[in-house]
């Protein structure tokens, strides 16, 4: 090693959830919506010093074929009101969850963050999405009413007016003062207005500002349009980069692009998502790691996964026999709706698996196990610990988002045999410093406020 | 096939009174945050509600409501916000966050936040609800409120609302964009409680041989389309432990009585003495027969904002000085008492004996007067033979209301007769 003093990995703890990862059909997994479930992920995640954890959402259940999917895990709860909860009963790690910005309005939706922050004592962070798609829009008043090539200005305008709610009262602001009958300090309140393209907003804010002044932005865009909104808005980057050389290619693009915005290198964390097997061997570990395969990816999922992408029914044909010999439908783009779909060419997809399946002799079911299943980090404690090391020593990653495939105990393993080798290490933290917020656990600089006397919307042109 | 005896449950205890606590800041009263009991620097925070709803809790008070608006408080109803009024509080927590907060910190009281119809997404507001109750283990409901405010709308920003001031208020145009806001806040209620039967009970099936996670038979879509609104459903969260969280809305005239017939599990109204209670009674039994309410019958509570002392004297001279600290008399909508525990629970008895079925008490004083609901006027009723709590594992159940049935099963048993 060189002299460079060793990177500190940040890690969060993703639920599992709506999608195949996660394994409903173990004995060992247990209830998607009983507060227990949460409770114990929560728990566990906090005994593991996790920087947060993490929820996904979706608003509308999936379809496929015209009907809900019923493969997967099907139903999760709201979000914000689960993380509330979780914040009763937790103490220092960040609480992370992804809200649209498509179908929330942002006063609204700033309120609700800035609360979760204020209860959880600064602890709060925001996954940013968002979406131009009608079929979930079905669920709101407002429909589907957005371009897809104008989401990011919509998601870039809506975190504007929400800083502008989260800054409306001075850090000084509640006084208290009883015996001279001053609930609030003189002229500390700022009123909101906000006219742009997407939003008029006009009002005042309920709430002082948090201990980490903003709840943490997270942002999961990949486009040069997504690199350059996280580069300019979000402390976070959920990639889905989980190799070493796309992770670091991705890493140095994304961090170059932050001087532009004013911004150092370090107020921007990547975390790939990635998922693990482990083993008191590494053969145990690749046997376990093939057996949750097949659980994640049934006979029923192998052919729906399939029909994706060939864009018609399949169910004809055997899981356990060689791909479909018929070309993919171009026109049946639509058969699956509400997940975020294959953005390439079908027709190309279906060659290319052709191809491997020929050359490595997979059925339909080893063929998709095969592109969608394969696990990121497979081994003993330490050989995972090592790997997870050697991406951010070498700048792959400042860290990651963990997957689990079980719920609730999914993490625990984790917790209790991977934390402790990194701990050894010296990359990862032994204790939470106390009171610490989600900004100070994850070293990205607190906002500051917006000065009183500019205008909030000089400052977005100084900033684009 | 006939509706099963279930849904005709005897009515609830006669010799029962339900009771509920109105929590909001340092109190009902303005001035209340300037008592040396008070704890105004931490209204904003986690730890000054914990210790309140523990309170109540303990207290064995079947329900807590929270109060709440979309935007920040003012002295007037429809008053826009005057940032220079610095004498009285101001700033809430988001309340259904705050009761997601409260819930893994209390056992068995009923969790009721204030939530705005108007504004936020009936989507949001269904799951949110069906969370707490997943989170509160069947404790959840809503108190809905609708909002004609304009100060309210242009945080959104998408719609301008009339001012209405106390000379339109009763005027026809200020009535008929009041009823809108109505019409709207029942089409909400109607979405949400759809959205809350869109998952069976049973929907969730993990059935390995044939890899279905959920039998979609058992999940529906609520394909609601109305003059506000569509929402296609179904819902993303399954449906919460009570099926219905409990509904409620605060009403005080004939509008809103029809709204809380249509969609509500209970009304709180406002009688200041024991001929209104019966007059407002009457009214609103009226406005369920006139809406065509079937199964059970809306629960009516009555709210009191209440101050306890040792002595009448003692109360009044608090309440006045606690005017004396605002610069005017305390005014509210609700009948004000200012008096001895065993007073208020004498009212409380008559009231109970003239027709009600709960009583919502806003503590002016905060923590003092729900200290004194916990200690002194909880015996006090008690003593008077008020109080025979029944247990239950929900809230639906601790207040006697019948198991929620599914609306679509019931669809699905009428369409195989």
């Amino acid at each position: 090693m060189t002299g460079k003093p060793l990177k500190q990995i940040h890690l969060a703890a993703h639920f599992p959830g709506v999608n195949n990862t996660t394994v409903w059909n173990d004995p060992a997994s247990g209830s998607q919506i009983d507060f227990d479930s949460f409770e114990h992920f929560a728990r566990t995640a906090e005994r593991g010093r996790f920087d947060y954890l993490f929820l996904a959402e979706g608003l509308r259940l999936r379809e496929h074929r015209g009907r809900i999917h019923d493969l997967d895990v099907v139903g999760r709860p709201n979000t914000l009101a689960i993380l509330a909860a979780l914040a009763a009963i937790t103490e220092h790690i960040g609480l992370v969850g992804t809200l649209s910005s498509t179908f929330n309005e942002p006063y609204e939706l700033a309120r609700q963050l800035q609360t979760l922050d204020l209860l959880s004592g600064g602890r709060a962070g925001w996954n940013v999405v968002t979406s131009s798609d009608a079929f979930t829009g079905a669920n709101f008043r407002r429909g589907g009413f957005l371009d897809y090539a104008d989401r990011y200005l919509r998601s870039g305008e809506f975190i504007d007016v929400a800083r502008e709610v989260w800054d409306s009262w001075d850090s000084a602001a509640l006084v208290a003062d009883t015996s001279a009958g001053r609930f609030l300090a003189d002229d500390a309140l700022h009123r909101i207005d906000h006219h742009g393209p997407q939003f008029d907003v006009e009002g005042y804010g309920t709430l002082p500002r948090s201990p980490q002044g903003h709840p943490v932005i997270v942002q999961a865009g990949d486009s040069a349009d997504g690199r350059d909104f996280a580069a300019a808005y979000a402390e976070v980057i959920f990639s889905r980069h989980s190799e070493f050389d796309a992770g670091r290619a991705f890493y140095e693009d994304v961090k170059s692009r932050l001087a532009a915005h004013g911004r150092g290198r370090d107020d921007l964390k990547i975390l790939p998502a990635v998922t693990f097997v482990l083993g008191d061997s590494e053969e145990e570990a690749r046997e376990r790691s093939r057996e949750i395969a097949l659980q994640q990816v049934s006979p029923q999922t192998a052919i729906a996964f399939l029909e994706q992408v060939w864009g018609r029914e399949l169910s004809a044909y055997d899981p356990d026999g060689p791909l479909p010999d018929v070309e993919p439908d171009l026109g049946g783009a639509n058969i699956t709706r509400g997940r975020v779909r294959h953005d390439r060419d079908p027709g190309a997809i279906a060659q290319s698996w052709r191809e491997l399946a020929e050359a490595e002799g997979l059925s339909i079911r080893e063929l998709v196990i095969r592109v969608s299943s394969r696990h990121s980090f497979v081994g003993t404690p330490q050989h995972v610990a090592e790997e997870l090391n050697r991406y951010v020593q070498g700048d792959a990653a400042d860290g990651f988002v963990i997957v689990g495939h079980l719920t609730p105990g999914g993490l625990d393993e984790f917790a209790d045999t991977v934390i402790p080798e990194l701990q050894e290490r010296g990359v990862f933290r032994t204790d939470y410093p106390e009171g610490a917020t989600l900004r100070e656990l994850l070293g990205v600089r607190p906002p500051v406020p917006l000065p009183v006397a500019v205008p909030a919307a000089v400052l977005a042109e100084e900033r684009v | 096939m006939s509706v099963p005896p279930a849904d005709r449950l005897p009515p609830s205890h006669p010799d029962h009174l339900d009771l509920g606590v109105a929590l909001d800041g340092a109190g009902w009263h303005p001035a209340a945050w300037r008592e040396e009991s008070a704890r105004p620097a931490e209204l904003l925070t986690g730890a000054y509600w914990a210790g309140l709803a523990r309170r109540a809790d303990e207290a064995g008070v079947e329900l807590l409501t929270i109060e709440d608006a979309f935007g920040l408080q003012t002295r007037q109803p429809f008053a826009p916000v005057d940032p220079q009024e610095t004498r009285e509080v101001r700033g809430r927590l988001d309340a259904v966050l705050l009761a997601d907060w409260l819930a893994p910190l209390t056992r068995r009281i009923g969790l009721i936040p204030t939530v705005a119809t108007t504004h936020t997404e009936p989507f949001h507001l269904s799951t949110a609800i069906a969370t707490l109750d997943h989170a509160s283990r069947g404790r959840a409901g809503l108190r809905a409120v609708a909002s004609a405010k304009p100060h309210e709308a242009a945080l959104v920003g998408r719609r301008v609302f009339p001012d209405i001031g106390p000379d339109e208020f009763a005027s026809p145009a200020g009535q008929a964009a009041i009823a809108e806001r109505f019409d709207e806040a029942a089409d909400a209620l109607e979405v949400i409680r759809r959205l809350w039967d869109s998952w069976q009970d049973d929907a969730v099936i993990r059935d390995a041989a044939t890899g279905r996670y959920i039998d979609r038979d058992r999940l529906h879509y609520i394909d609601f389309e109305g003059r506000f609104f569509s929402v296609k459903g179904p819902s993303i969260v399954p449906r919460p432990p009570q099926g219905q969280p409990l509904v409620t809305v605060l009403a005080h005239q004939r509008i809103p009585y029809e709204l809380a017939a249509r969609e509500a599990d209970i009304v709180y109204v406002t009688p200041h003495d024991e001929a209104q209670l019966r007059s407002i009674t009457a009214e609103v039994r009226d406005a369920e027969r006139a809406v065509g309410r079937t199964g059970e019958p809306l629960r009516v509570w009555a709210d009191v904002l209440v101050l306890i002392e040792g002595t009448t004297d003692a109360a009044r001279a608090a309440l006045a000085r606690l005017d004396e600290l605002a610069g005017e008399p305390l005014t509210s909508d609700a009948l004000v008492v200012a008096d001895t525990a065993g007073r208020i629970a004498e009212l409380i008895r008559a009231w109970q004996r003239a027709g009600v079925d709960g009583i919502r008490l806003r503590p002016a004083r905060l923590p003092l007067d729900l200290d004194r609901i916990a200690d002194e006027l909880l015996p006090s009723l008690e003593r008077a033979g008020l109080r025979t709590p029944r247990d239950g594992a929900t809230l639906r159940a601790r207040l006697g209301l019948p198991t929620a049935r599914n609306r679509y099963e019931r669809e699905e048993e009428v369409q195989a007769s």
